[in-house]
This record gives structure tokens, sequence and C-alpha cells, in this order.
């Protein structure tokens, strides 16, 4: 699990901060109600997810609430890992 | 009755909302043709004032042009009003497919389309030429018609950081599963006025295999060499996938876009872009304008050099006055102030001192961005700008911000 979140939080980081930014992103950081990850750019987020641990995540699961901070989404994951 | 009290009292709510958000838009009523200087009622009721405009997309100065308009009167004459009908049906004439070769040509691509503008032509390309197979890759900052389109499109979405070429080359080797890949960008970014880095996007492209689209509503006519856009700038003239572009900036400014690119994508827009079935196309009088617009700058560049003149000139005055000014290739020049207040401040105090520009803040920038953004045009001579500058420069010293880079300007006002 810890593994899953450290992943994630680097991805986030990378993929949706700048070099100048000011804001910072941990564990619990609101993502999509904090404005870091719009629901439109949620699409390659989830992509990564799938590529990287090779699951499928319905859309139906894939929801702005579930994917609201990196420790949401590594349990996410975890469950599609287990299944 | 529907329409209740407790409705009609939502509404407002939403209404004052926005006010109170202090995002609320009001217009300004122009008394004259578009032009370098204009006679303006604002607000509403108040008497008419004379004042330099610098934020019309009128480029190459051509919105009022006399042998435009004697085109469009003639076009009326010749070919009437309306066409009461959509393409397909009996909307169509010859001076359309006309205008499609002519921009076939300029553009340097393979055939063309006609649009009710560039916001439909944007809306209506994606889904007409790509599924659920596909992924799209925008640049974070396109236009918000490229946001609808892709948002009315079934294929994936995604996005690479402004102008990032290794955030989109990650994007595209993630994606080389999906059928077709279409990298998305303006040539033009309309508010920071930089310009894509289209030569490297097409080597990308290349490499990966992907289409590139690109909207060159703030490039075509004055852009490049000879005008023909960022992708003559870039050198990738020709290969280009999909271009859209408007009438309705430096082209005539009037009405009107297109979609101009490969013969099949073209082809399956006028067989499934829901904004060419089912609206009536661009009105004669505007084709005929627009294709006098089209010998003209395609005849000569003339206006096109006197507009990077005046840019280059604009950006020497507002350097040396002291003002935090983004850098960039195109007659989009914002002066950068990132503090919303102080940037509507500024614009309200210019237009007193006879200047028409805006500010822009959030949402249509980045938090923290505010500017306001001035816009050149081959319609303006050098004693608007001389004008333009002083004004710029009392206004500018009445708030101490002459002399500011980002950091104290931002101390000083805050984001």
């Amino acid at each position: 699990m810890e593994d899953i979140k450290e992943t994630v939080l680097e991805y986030v980081q990378d993929e949706y901060l700048e070099e100048d930014d000011d804001r910072e992103v941990e564990m619990d950081t609101p993502l999509i109600s904090g404005g870091i990850v719009d629901s439109f750019s949620m699409v390659s987020l989830k992509r990564f997810l799938e590529n990287k641990y090779g699951i499928q995540i319905p859309d139906s699961d894939a929801t702005p609430e579930a994917f609201d901070s990196v420790e949401k989404i590594a349990v996410l994951v975890e469950r599609f890992l287990d299944a | 009755m529907a329409y209740s009290e407790k409705t009609r009292t939502a509404y407002q709510e939403d209404l004052k909302g926005i006010e109170d958000a202090g995002l609320f838009k009001k217009e300004r009523f122009i008394h004259a043709p578009q032009n370098a200087e204009i006679e303006v009622e604002f607000p509403e009721g108040s008497a008419l004032k004379s004042v330099i405009n610098m934020c019309a997309n009128n480029y190459l100065g051509l919105s009022g042009n006399q042998e435009v308009i004697d085109a469009a009167h003639a076009g009326l004459d010749s070919r009437g009003y309306g066409m009461s009908s959509v393409r397909f049906i009996c909307g169509t004439q010859d001076i359309h497919r006309e205008l499609e070769q002519k921009m076939t040509e300029f553009l340097g691509t393979e055939d063309t389309i006609l649009f009710p503008s560039c916001m439909d032509a944007n809306a209506g390309v994606f889904e007409a030429v790509l599924n659920e197979e596909d992924v799209m890759i925008a640049d974070r900052l396109v236009h918000a018609s490229i946001i609808d389109g892709m948002r009315l499109c079934k294929a994936m979405n995604d996005s690479y950081k402004h102008s990032d070429m290794k955030h989109l080359e990650k994007k595209l080797i993630l994606h080389q599963d999906k059928r077709n890949r279409l990298i998305i960008t303006d040539g033009v970014f309309s508010m920071d006025g930089d310009l894509a880095k289209l030569d490297e996007i097409v080597a990308l492209a290349e490499k990966y295999d992907a289409m590139v689209f690109v909207d060159e509503s703030h490039a075509s006519g004055f852009i490049g060499r000879t005008g023909r856009g960022t992708h003559e700038h870039c050198g990738v003239l020709g290969k280009i996938d999909i271009v859209t572009t408007t009438f309705g900036k430096a082209l005539g400014g009037a009405s009107g876009g297109c979609v101009s690119g490969r013969r099949e994508l073209v082809e399956l827009c006028r067989q499934k872009a829901r904004p060419y079935l089912f609206s009536n196309t661009v009105a004669p009088v505007i084709v005929s304008g627009t294709l006098r617009v089209m010998e003209i700058v395609s005849g000569s560049t003339e206006r096109r050099d006197k507009l990077e003149e005046n840019t280059t000139y604009w950006r020497q005055l507002l350097d040396d006055a002291g003002f935090d000014v983004k850098s960039g290739d195109s007659p989009i020049v914002p002066v950068m102030l990132y503090n919303a207040k102080l940037a509507q401040d500024v614009a309200t105090d210019l237009f007193a001192e006879g200047i028409y520009a805006v500010g822009f803040f959030f949402p249509v920038v980045p938090q923290g961005q505010a500017r306001i953004r001035t816009q050149l045009s081959a319609a303006h001579e050098k004693h608007h700008l001389d004008k333009a500058i002083a004004a710029f420069t009392t206004v500018g010293e009445k708030y101490g911000i002459l002399g500011l880079g980002k950091q104290e300007l931002i101390e000083k006002f805050g984001m």
C-alpha cells in the first residue's frame, strides 16, 4: 500500500504541478475538489494506474470522489489488484 | 406560470454571485466601424468617448477596409442576403466553394470546409474524425472552443503541460496502443501570445505516428513570412493534418471559420460534423468580403509587415517605460500585473485616459496571472502607440508599478 501511495504521489506531482508551482501535494491533499486535477485530465491518471498495475478500473468506479486524494486512489488501486 | 418568483429569485442570485466574484461582463457600445480609433459609449447612456483600440483582433486592420466593404456590397447584390438552408440541401453557392479552394491554397492543405464560426469548426471536427479507439492529447492552454469540441467526442482525452515537449512525448508513448493519436494545440496562444513549437510537435508526431491539429485563429494572415500561419513560421507547411481558423479576426473580422487539412478528414466533416450539417454556413455577403480579404493577404505582405513593425515598436515602448511584459513573437502583448483588482483598476484608468484595453484575470487566465492584454493592428499608426504609451505611463506612475518585476509586483499588490 505504501509503495502504491508513493508511486501515485510522485506521478501526481510530476503530472499536474508546474516547475514554479507554489502548491504542494501530500497524501491527503484534495486533488479534484482542490483544483489540482480537473475532471478532464483525470483520464490520464486513470490510464497511468491501469498501465502501471495491469488493472482495469471501470468508469463507474473512476469517480471524482474516488480520485480526490492520493490515499483514496491507492485504496481504489488495491481493490482492483485484489479483485 | 412556470417561471415562478422562486425561479426568478434563484437566477437573480446566480447573477449576483457572478457580480460579487467580480466576473460580471458588461458590453461597451462602439458607434463606428471597427478601427484603431473608435467612438465608444460606456457606461450605457454616457456621451461618446474617442479611444485608441488596443483590444481588437483586427490584426491586419481589414475590418473596416473599403475594398472589403465594396466586395461585400457587390456580393450582397449578386448573391443576395441569406441562403435559408444548410449546405447539403440548398445552402451552397459557387462562392462558398471558391472560398474553400482559396483557403486550401493559402493554408497549404489538401481541402477545406467552411463553418459558421471557428467555435463551430472546433466543436464539430473531433467528433467527426475520431472515435472511442482514438486519443486526443491537447496542450493545457488550448482555447475553450477546443475543450468543448473534445468533450463532444468519444475519443479518450488527455493533455500535456503547456508547450512541454518532454511531457507530450511521454503521453505519445503512453497511448501507443490507440488506433489514432491526435496532438491538439493553438498556433498562437490567445492569452500569452506565445507560439506553439510546431516544428518539434511535427517531429514527435512523425516519430510516434500521431496526427497534428492546430487552431490558427490568432495566426492566419500575419504569422509567418507571408502570413500563412504558425506552420509557415515553424517551417512545417503541408505537415499539419488539421488546421482550423476564423474569418472573425485578422481575415476581415466578420464571422465564419473553417476546417482545412487532409482530404479524407475534411470530407468526413462534410458528412458528419454536426455544426456543419445542422446550421447555415457563412452568409454570402461575408464570403464575398472574405474572398477579397484573401486576395489582399495573398497579394502583398504590406499589412503583415506593418503589424510586425508596430508590435516591435510597442514592445520597446513598454519595456522602456518599465512594464513587466511577457515575451513573444505575436501581436498579442500581455502587460503582467498578477493581481486581479489591479488589472481591473488599471484598465478602468486607461479607458479614462483614452485607451481601450482589457484586464484579464482568473478564470480566463490562471490564478495570480492577471494582466492587461494589448493587441496590435496594422491599422495603428505610430502616433496611436505614442499616445497609448503616454497613457500607460501615467497610469503606471499612479500605481507605482513602473520598473517592478514579477516578485516586486506580487509583494506590493498580492496575487
